[in-house]
């Protein structure tokens, strides 16, 4: 890569020369202030700095659902800083900060706080989920409302890492953002079915001896809600969507016409749970890894849109609650440094998606339902879709948008290293695997947060 | 043979028979009047137990001892464990003191592979949560082999709580190396939803299993499987699979009945079952420190073949 110019530094003049813009034709991209200038087969350099992309694809800023980045209360596992840190470095503009912080993102105060420390790291913009209930207790309504008027402009509310169980708080729910355009995004796990569950119930379970967590738990919260959804008139986002049955399910429900969408992890698109054989905690996750018809049926969902996007949910840990026996093991896995990659492997490579389907599913249908982009899944125009533009997220490519962008190598293959992680913790699936592509450059508004790979500022 | 024993589908069919054969070999050593062999004089043997396991922990002790090894028996109570030491550190602990091997029980599946990976010494399964315990297997099997002559063509039922039984695990995988006929029979609430992948039979109906089994295994009822609707009650889980009486009566030849303890006499095992000829349940409590002297030996020992080299070894030194 060749630069003029220092490199780093404020939204200024760039062009990008000889990109493929969603693996199309090569092309260079004028960036000027925080918008995209022109896209076109030649353009002047001028005053700007010229960064050769020849080889690269260009994607708009890949936006992410799902992300758990621990503060307040966890720093030791990660921070907002370290997260979008990892985020940018993953190609991500954009990333949406779960609520099961201590304290819980319950109020207008904390999703502020939350929404200000990513404004001050600057990597990439931070969209605070809120939480459902009241300290993810699942019996009180926390006030959504005041966190949808807030400085945070929530949109997206979840009590993930818990089920919103109670039918009827559900329904409320639901019925209660449909004033303001929000979403619930629901952790589809049936309680009862799934005390002390530690793995995929099949035949791994029975021969590890760890309790089963079977898909009826997740798919049988995911029906009930589906039908909530149609009955309330509201939308439905269903997290991390693991099994076969799931995705049937939510097939069914958009064929009716219904206001559900979903999304699923990169771990779930790759890996099994026969990684649990050797008890390593590192491969612990909720839902839990589940089997290679379950990876087919996602893959396949994922390629023709029953699941909308990829959510990484980037569950980062310290090493002591990894490095323990399999049932008193966290749950979760990073991922927000590794989901381009492995998307490229488990969609692109096998011919399921092109780069134009990667650009739909990792940024803009997770930016539109996010309500990021002046869209909604649904159509445009619904209430929590107002967005200024400037801070519109999920392309496209074009002259006068935002100028949020991505720029991948899809040539190199090389093992996952954790150590060259910018995340605080280092509990990747991938550590070792070899996996292909690498991004290169990452542009916020204009503003290069990564480039020849690593952290800008 | 492996450096550990973690699983029993870890064993060869070689490996079993050898331990089972040396296990008959040591058995010997009992009726001695000094028990004892040399073999692993000066080696560490840390008995490592986060589960209460009287009678587990002291039949690996008296092993280990009767190899001559030094015993060191660390329980999770009262200890560093019980104020919040976690298992890494604790095996780090148990490597600085130079553990040769390291027994382990624990009420998580998989520890012992944890602790494998933190260890030199070998690490010997001595139970893991709902997992396995091999050793159990390997004495059930030297049972077998001592009452019937084979464990080939055997066909054994395994009966009760099979979901959660490291017991049934070991069995199922090691008496599929040795050749047996496995019948796991249980209310389908206490069997693995994929039981199907197991190399066995399932059924869940004792009474028609029973004529066909040389081999009846009953295994423990845990009181809160009763509190959490596995079952409606324990007088209709003894009912429908509790073996009786009658039960025993329809048992064919010389069948035998075997528990790996303790035992809830009159809920799965009548008492006059457990007190039957039939019954070798005493005796696999004794059969079990011959077999676990031999997983000791060929662990520890070095020795690839003992036989004959074993023998003279204990007529030389210890019963001169």
């Amino acid at each position: 890569m060749t630069e003029t110019g220092d490199g780093a530094g404020p939204a200024g003049r760039w062009l990008i020369k000889g990109a493929k813009p969603l693996g199309g034709e090569a092309s260079d991209i004028l960036l000027d202030g925080q918008l995209i200038m022109q896209v076109r087969s030649h353009a002047e350099a001028g005053q700007a700095q010229v960064l050769d992309a020849d080889g690269l694809i260009a994607l708009p800023g890949l936006v992410d659902l799902h992300a758990h980045l621990r503060e307040p209360g966890r720093e030791d596992a990660e921070t907002i800083a370290s997260g979008t840190a990892a985020a940018a470095l993953g190609g991500y503009t954009a990333v949406h900060a779960m609520a099961n912080t201590e304290p819980v993102a319950d109020t207008a105060g904390v999703v502020e706080q939350v929404f200000r420390l990513g404004r001050q790291a600057g990597h990439c913009d931070v969209r605070p989920v809120g939480a459902v209930t009241v300290g993810l207790g699942g019996t009180q309504l926390a006030e959504l409302g005041a966190m949808a008027d807030s400085a945070a402009r929530v949109r997206v509310f979840s009590d993930d890492g818990r089920c919103v169980a109670d039918a009827t708080l559900m329904r409320r729910a639901l019925e209660y953002v449909k004033a303001f355009g929000g979403v619930i995004a629901q952790h589809a796990q049936e309680p009862r079915l799934t005390e002390g569950a530690q793995v995929n119930e099949g035949e791994v379970s029975a021969r590890l001896g760890l309790t089963g967590w079977p898909a009826v738990a997740e798919e049988s919260i995911i029906a009930r809600d589906c039908l909530l959804a149609a009955h309330v008139g509201s939308a439905l986002h269903v997290c991390h969507v693991s099994t076969a049955g799931s995705v049937e399910i939510i097939r069914w429900a958009k064929a009716k016409g219904w206001p559900v969408t979903a999304e699923v992890t990169p771990h779930h698109l790759l890996l099994t749970d026969e990684l649990a054989a050797g008890y390593d905690p590192v491969f612990k996750v909720n839902p839990p890894l589940r089997t290679a018809a379950d990876i087919a049926a996602l893959r396949a969902g994922l390629a023709d849109g029953t699941i909308d996007c990829v959510a990484t949910d980037h569950a980062p840990h310290p090493a002591e609650l990894k490095e323990t026996e399999w049932s008193a093991a966290a749950f979760g896995m990073t991922g927000l440094e590794t989901a381009l990659r492995v998307v490229h492997e488990s969609m692109v490579r096998t011919g399921l998606l092109d780069w134009r389907g990667v650009a739909d599913r990792m940024s803009a249908r997770p930016a539109a339902i996010g309500r990021l982009n002046g869209t909604a899944p649904g159509g445009a125009g619904l209430p929590g879709a107002d967005l200024a533009r400037a801070e519109w997220q999920g392309g496209p490519l074009a002259a006068g948008f935002p100028a949020n962008l991505v720029l991948y190598d899809p040539a190199p293959i090389a093992p996952v290293d954790p150590a060259e992680h910018a995340s605080r913790s280092r509990n990747t699936p991938f550590a070792d695997m070899p996996l292909p592509g690498r991004v290169v450059a990452t542009f916020l508004r204009g503003r290069p947060t990564v480039l020849d790979g690593k952290l800008a500022s | 043979m492996r450096r550990h024993l973690i699983s029993a589908a870890d064993l060869s069919r070689d490996d079993a028979i050898a331990i089972l054969d040396t296990a008959a070999e040591l058995a010997l050593l009992a009726q001695r009047s000094i028990p004892k062999l040399p073999t692993l004089r000066g080696r560490t043997v840390v008995n490592l137990f986060y589960e209460d396991s009287t009678r587990t922990r002291i039949s690996f002790e008296a092993a280990a001892k009767r190899l001559s090894a030094d015993v060191i028996n660390f329980s999770a109570k009262g200890s560093s464990v019980a104020k919040g030491e976690s298992l890494k550190d604790t095996a780090l602990t148990l490597e600085a003191m130079g553990a040769d091997a390291v027994v382990i029980r624990h009420s998580a599946s998989g520890a012992p592979h944890r602790l494998a990976g933190w260890v030199r010494g070998s690490v010997i399964n001595a139970g893991d949560g709902t997992h396995e315990h091999p050793t159990q297997a390997l004495l059930d099997a030297f049972t077998m082999r001592h009452r019937l002559g084979r464990i080939e063509g055997l066909r054994v039922a395994i009966v009760g709580d099979i979901l959660h039984s490291r017991v049934a695990r070991s069995n199922v995988w090691l008496l599929r190396t040795l050749g047996a006929e496995v019948t796991v029979v249980g209310p389908p609430t206490l069997l693995p939803i994929a039981i199907g992948s197991w190399p066995c039979a399932v059924s869940y109906d004792l009474d028609a299993v029973l004529a066909e089994s040389d081999v009846v295994m009953m295994l423990r009822v845990q009181h809160e499987r009763m509190t959490d609707a596995y079952f409606p009650s324990v007088r209709e889980y003894s009912r429908r699979y509790g073996l009786s009486s009658d039960r025993l009566a329809r048992l064919p030849g010389p069948a035998i009945v075997m528990h790996p303890g303790p035992m809830n006499r009159g809920v799965e095992i009548a008492a006059e079952v457990a007190d039957s000829p039939r019954s070798t349940i005493v005796e696999q409590v004794s059969n079990g420190v011959a077999v676990r002297m031999a997983v000791l030996y060929r662990l520890l020992g070095g020795a690839a073949e003992p036989g004959p080299e074993l023998v003279a070894a204990a007529s030389d030194r210890v019963a001169p």
